[in-house]
């Protein structure tokens, strides 16, 4: 059990690497100079030179490679060229809005979607398998800040039930909190729940083929005990899998929400630094990003363990 | 013991050996399913997106960036079909050449992530020793979330509909690395692999004649899915500033410049909004219907 | 022992009567996948219905138990009755309390059967907290009375283990457990055996006889296989193509088959004694020394395993002769065959084809080796390229080993006569033929570049026996008109006295016999040998002769 956690930790070690030297990679090896774009436009040559020799951009790119990984290790994730201020500082003041519309968008995904899952698996063709089908689609095609201009639209500007935009930490009281994060959470769902209701269905319908779903009606036991008991516990592994998965569009779209919503959290962090182009800020968050849903994927594949006795050894 | 064994076929009619009933044809699949209303309406609506933005110049539209400040805002009119908008260009025309824009990114972004996807994951599925560094590049790629990506890519080579192709085919390539590569794995166990390899088939043929082709069903799927997904990266590039420059007519561009008026004219966005999104559950819808006609074991996963 | 129940069981009334029993496709009543099928079991007797795929002994016995499934198939007349009670009229409640409590089934593949999340104990456990108010305690002591019934060994252990912790004869008892806890009157059992080896089918059959004369139990078990016919059966009834063909005791059944059908079906079967073979003093074509295959298995911070797949095997094959490899699953037979193509790579070894070492060879010159020796795998669908026209499949080896095209579709037409198929089938796909036919496709396929060595890796083991039978004539038949030498792969002892003049014996990876073929199967040396015959069902009754062995 332990081993085999240890060595899923040790097997994401590379692919962080990786990772690492793809950020690395694209942003030195692309056609843009960092130098000159810091220095701007109307810089002459000299200057130029001077700024590359600071940046440590006139080292041979392996060395600069492992400067910047050894850098990294010591969780240096530079200075940002626009403030001024360490990158790790800047992530660590805006981190509070993005994990809390992610953490509640997450929440609110799998309440609603795996029960919704079930539901359509329990009569494929039925009405509630077409509805639950039909909106899931209607989920992946409908593009988040599409949805959230309509949520504004209808629930903020003519409902006037929600606050526009904008964000109030916890400190300022749960509900104004609350108030403000609920309709990100709702734009922000959308997708996800398409995706974790689709696999859900499918993988609990995919155990309703399965032998052992025929040995348990065979025993006598009720449709119901059929669906949960046996096929949603079984279905398990790929529910959790997609929910991993699902990680990546949620930051996609955990950059668009906090865009179209006005929240000052990690993925408007993004945007500002990409038209300030302040590379070691546009840097530093992909890697953390990067990290945090390879550490997701890590943690779903430890909880393999729990739901999967065929994985312990 | 004398007869050969061509007299013992008709001799004896064995009951349960029999040809497996042969499916009916791919096109009367196609037809069966299109009767649904939805499929068909799918279908109309992406035949009016193509059909728009091949013929958008003639179609009574005006120069997409041609800036009028006399009728900024304008409402809906028989001059302006759908209002014109801060710069007093027309929404309409700026609609049916985002069009354009979208089926370009569309196409070029699948066309090229599937080709490129293809021929890398059959390298790595055929031989061993290219996959293992292979998929752990793809590996690395697939790690860091697309839209971020992209992001880096464009801003740091400037914006241009080139830069942003390659933004949104780079993060698609490994997608479609691992689904070839895991087709090519299984086929590699088949038998009649097997055997040609003890035919003495060579690989150039062994791989045109009994392994690419089992590629072609899922990739025409997952060609729908990375069509939708490469228009919807686009405009959410261009929606976030970091995609196509502001004055190419592009449906993210556009609902990018009304954002600062929406609660005055929501209608900038949301007119947009809703082209592109109808655009994108068409596609999503077709691509459901040919997953469940061209390949079943993978409509059965996801 | 039949002897004694049958008498008893005439004049008791049925726990399970059939009468006229139709099934039809959903949306279509016009075809019938079971028409007007009767049959009756009674208490303490094991009805045997028996028949080759397709002809609806399964669906029968589902639609017993009311597992049809709904979207696909349902019952269009008829009635079923289960101790006088139509089954058919029974709504969804009442068919639920009759599962499990008064009629039972136990499945094919017992290793699919079981829920693989949840331990055993619990698994058994579920159906007495159905049918039985009980406490927890009362419902463990009797499940592990149960595991102790059905000889697992340290119930409690297995109580608290998972299926994938169990061999697959164990889970069966598992399964079994499931089924006659609660002392059901019907037992249904689907081919519980076909999934296992010879030795563990025999421990598993025996299990069933145990239970079902302590309790009483009437047996319904379906099967493909005459052997356990006539170890087991009281009554048979054989079916094709939904329809009962015939309904008769074992003994008539087995001896004096009255319709035509039901006699050829018996007459394929093959006997295990071997039929007498002139001792064959050819040249050796395939020679093989010392091959070993060994797996490692890597383990986080522990030491390799390793695995012998294949152990030090000696084997030689002369021109025209047929040599069996036999043994049950994981006994490395296959992987001999395998290596012996360079499917795999061995560990270490010796193969000599025609005085050439295959061993070694790498490029340029195994492509040449590869003509010499070649292969008909076990499953005829997938051995196909669905794709490629049969034609090009036949002379696709022909072109690649330089024949001219024109050249390589004459011998593609004289292939087709050879394996009985006509010469415009080369057009046609291969989904235009059946298993049968595409083995017979298969194995032209594989005589094209005129190979010295043929290897079947369970070639006949995907077919059913009529068409097995025929296959089997086939290779025998191509073995004396082309003087090939087959490598016969197989885990059936019959198929093996039918065909094979040598046979070799193997047991986890190791060479345990190897001689005559009628020597291993009358006076094997080896205990492991006697011990597969003495499992091998119906060993005592020479099936083409209807009479039992003298």
């Amino acid at each position: 059990m332990i081993s085999y956690i240890l060595k899923r930790v040790i097997a994401t070690l590379p692919v962080m690497l990786m990772v690492a030297i793809v950020v690395f990679a694209i942003l030195r090896l692309t056609p843009g100079d960092p130098a000159a774009i810091l220095a701007g436009d109307d810089a002459s040559g000299e200057q130029l030179e001077r700024i590359r020799q600071m940046m440590g951009l006139d080292q041979p790119i392996l060395t600069q490679l492992y400067v910047w990984v050894r850098q990294l290790l010591t969780g240096d994730l530079g200075v940002s060229l626009l403030s001024n201020t360490p990158v790790i500082q800047m992530i660590g003041a805006r981190v509070g809005p993005t994990l809390s519309l992610a953490l509640s968008t997450i929440i609110f995904t799998v309440l609603v979607a795996v029960p919704m899952g079930v539901i359509a698996a329990r009569r494929p063709g039925g009405w509630l398998d077409r509805t639950v089908m039909t909106f899931s689609v209607l989920g992946f095609s409908i593009p988040t800040f599409v949805v959230g201009y309509l949520l504004i639209y209808w629930l903020a500007l003519k409902l006037g039930w929600f606050p526009v935009q904008g964000y109030a930490p916890l400190a300022k009281g749960v509900w104004p909190y609350a108030q403000r994060l609920i309709l990100p959470t709702l734009a922000l769902s959308g997708i996800y729940i398409a995706l974790v209701a689709r696999m859900t269905r499918s993988s609990v319908m995919d155990v309703m083929g399965e032998d052992f779903i025929r040995t348990a009606r065979a025993k006598g036991a009720t449709e119901w005990s059929v669906l949960l008991r046996h096929a949603l516990r079984n279905a398990a592994v790929p529910i959790v899998t997609v929910i991993g998965i699902g990680i990546a569009s949620l930051i996609t779209g955990v950059v668009v929400t906090e865009s179209v919503f006005n929240l000052p959290g990690l993925g408007r962090l993004v945007v500002e630094a990409v038209l300030a182009r302040d590379y070691p800020v546009i840097q530093g968050l992909i890697l953390l990003f990067s990290f945090t849903y390879i550490l997701i994927n890590l943690l779903v594949d430890v909880l393999y363990t729990a739901f999967d006795p065929r994985i312990r050894y | 013991m004398s007869t050969s064994p061509a007299d013992r076929n008709i001799l004896s009619t064995p009951s349960s050996d029999e040809p497996r009933s042969a499916k009916p044809s791919f096109a009367r699949r196609l037809l069966r399913s299109a009767r649904s209303l939805p499929v068909l309406v799918a279908f109309v609506v992406l035949a009016l997106v193509v059909f728009l933005a091949i013929f958008a110049p003639w179609l009574g539209t005006t120069d997409p960036i041609a800036i009028d400040p006399g009728s900024r805002f304008a409402s809906s009119s028989a001059v302006h079909w759908f209002g014109s908008d801060a710069f007093g260009r027309d929404v309409y025309s700026r609609l049916l050449h985002g069009a354009r824009v979208s089926l370009i990114v569309g196409l070029g972004a699948t066309f090229a992530s599937v080709l490129l996807g293809l021929v890398i994951g059959v390298f790595a599925g055929y031989f061993p020793r290219v996959d293992a560094v292979v998929m752990r590049v793809m590996d690395g790629v697939m790690a860091i979330p697309s839209i971020l990506l992209a992001i880096a890519l464009v801003s740091l080579t400037g914006a241009t509909l080139v830069t942003v192709l390659v933004a949104i085919i780079v993060p698609e390539i490994p997608r479609v690395v691992r689904l070839v590569r895991s087709v090519i794995l299984n086929v590699r166990s088949e038998a009649y692999v097997e055997a040609a390899i003890l035919l003495g088939t060579p690989m150039w043929r062994m791989l045109t004649r009994h392994m690419v082709p089992n590629t072609v069903a899922p990739l025409i799927v997952q060609g729908t899915f990375i069509f939708a997904s490469a228009i919807l990266t686009e405009a959410t590039l261009s929606f976030l500033g970091a995609g196509l420059p502001s004055e190419i007519p592009s449906w993210g561009n556009m609902m990018a410049d009304g954002r600062t008026y929406f609660q005055l004219y929501p209608g900038l966005v949301l007119y947009p909004g809703i082209v592109l999104a109808l655009t994108l559950l068409s596609s999503n819808i077709i691509g459901d219907v040919l997953r469940d006609l061209l390949d079943p074991k993978m409509a059965k996963r996801t | 022992m039949s002897n004694l129940h049958k008498a008893e069981a005439h004049g008791v009334s049925p726990v399970l009567e059939v009468r006229d029993l139709s099934v039809s496709l959903v949306g279509d009543n016009s075809i019938g996948v079971v028409r007007c099928v009767s049959f009756a079991v009674r208490p303490g007797e094991t009805v045997c219905v028996v028949g080759e795929s397709g002809s609806g002994k399964s669906v029968t016995s589902f639609a017993v138990m009311g597992l049809l499934s709904p979207n696909e198939l349902a019952c269009s007349g008829g009635e079923i009755l289960l101790e006088g009670e139509n089954v058919l009229q029974a709504g969804p409640e009442r068919l639920r309390a009759l599962r499990a409590s008064t009629m039972a089934m136990i499945f094919q593949e017992p290793m699919s059967a079981l829920n693989p999340v949840e331990t055993v104990g619990k698994q058994i456990e579920e159906v007495l907290s159905i049918h039985k108010n009980q406490s927890k305690r009362e419902r463990r002591e009797r499940v592990l009375a149960m595991l102790e019934a059905v000889h697992l060994p340290d119930p409690k252990r297995i109580y608290n283990s998972y299926p994938h912790q169990l061999s697959g004869g164990q889970r069966q008892r598992v399964v079994i457990c499931i089924a006659l806890i609660l002392e059901p009157k019907l037992l249904i059992a689907d081919e519980p055996t076909t999934a296992l080896d010879v030795t563990t089918q025999k421990q598993i059959l025996l299990l069933i006889r145990e239970l079902q004369e302590k309790h009483n139990t009437a047996v319904l078990f379906i099967t493909h296989d005459f052997g356990v016919v006539a170890d087991i059966a009281d009554r048979v009834v054989v079916m094709n193509r939904g329809e009962v063909v015939e309904v008769g005791s074992r003994e008539q059944i087995l001896s004096a088959p009255r319709e035509r059908y039901t006699r050829m079906l018996i007459s394929s079967v093959p006997s295990l004694q071997p039929e007498p073979r002139e001792p064959n003093d050819n040249e050796i074509v395939l020679a093989v020394s010392g091959l070993s295959k060994t797996y490692d298995q890597r383990r986080f911070w522990k030491k390799e395993h390793v695995v012998h797949a294949a152990a030090d095997i000696d084997l030689t094959l002369r021109k025209g002769e047929i040599l069996a490899v036999v043994g049950e699953s994981g006994s490395g037979k296959s992987t001999v065959a395998r290596c012996i193509v360079r499917l795999q790579d061995p560990s270490a070894r010796e193969i000599t084809i025609c005085g050439e070492n295959m061993a070694t060879v790498r490029g340029q010159a195994l492509h040449q080796m590869r003509k010499r020796v070649q292969m008909v795998f076990q499953d005829p669908f997938r051995s196909l390229n669905p794709r490629v026209s049969v034609g090009e499949s036949i002379i696709e080896g022909l072109i690649n080993f330089g024949t001219p095209h024109k050249t390589a579709c004459q011998r593609a037409r004289d292939l087709m006569h050879l394996v009985g198929l006509p010469a415009d089938a080369l057009e046609r796909f291969p989904h235009q033929f059946s298993g049968g036919q595409r083995q017979r496709i298969c194995i032209a396929r594989a005589l094209a570049p005129e190979p010295d060595v043929l290897i079947a890796d369970e070639a006949v083991s995907a077919l059913d026996v009529s068409v097995q039978a025929q296959v089997l004539a086939l290779l025998d038949d191509i073995r004396m008109k082309t003087s090939v030498g087959v490598l016969f792969i197989t885990h059936d002892l019959r198929v093996a006295a039918q065909i094979c003049d040598t046979i070799m014996v193997m047991r986890q990876g190791r060479m345990v016999e190897f001689g005559p073929a009628a020597e291993i199967l009358t006076a094997p040396r080896q205990a492991y040998t006697q011990a597969l015959l003495d499992a091998a069902p119906g060993r005592h009754w020479d099936f083409q002769k209807f009479g039992p062995i003298q």
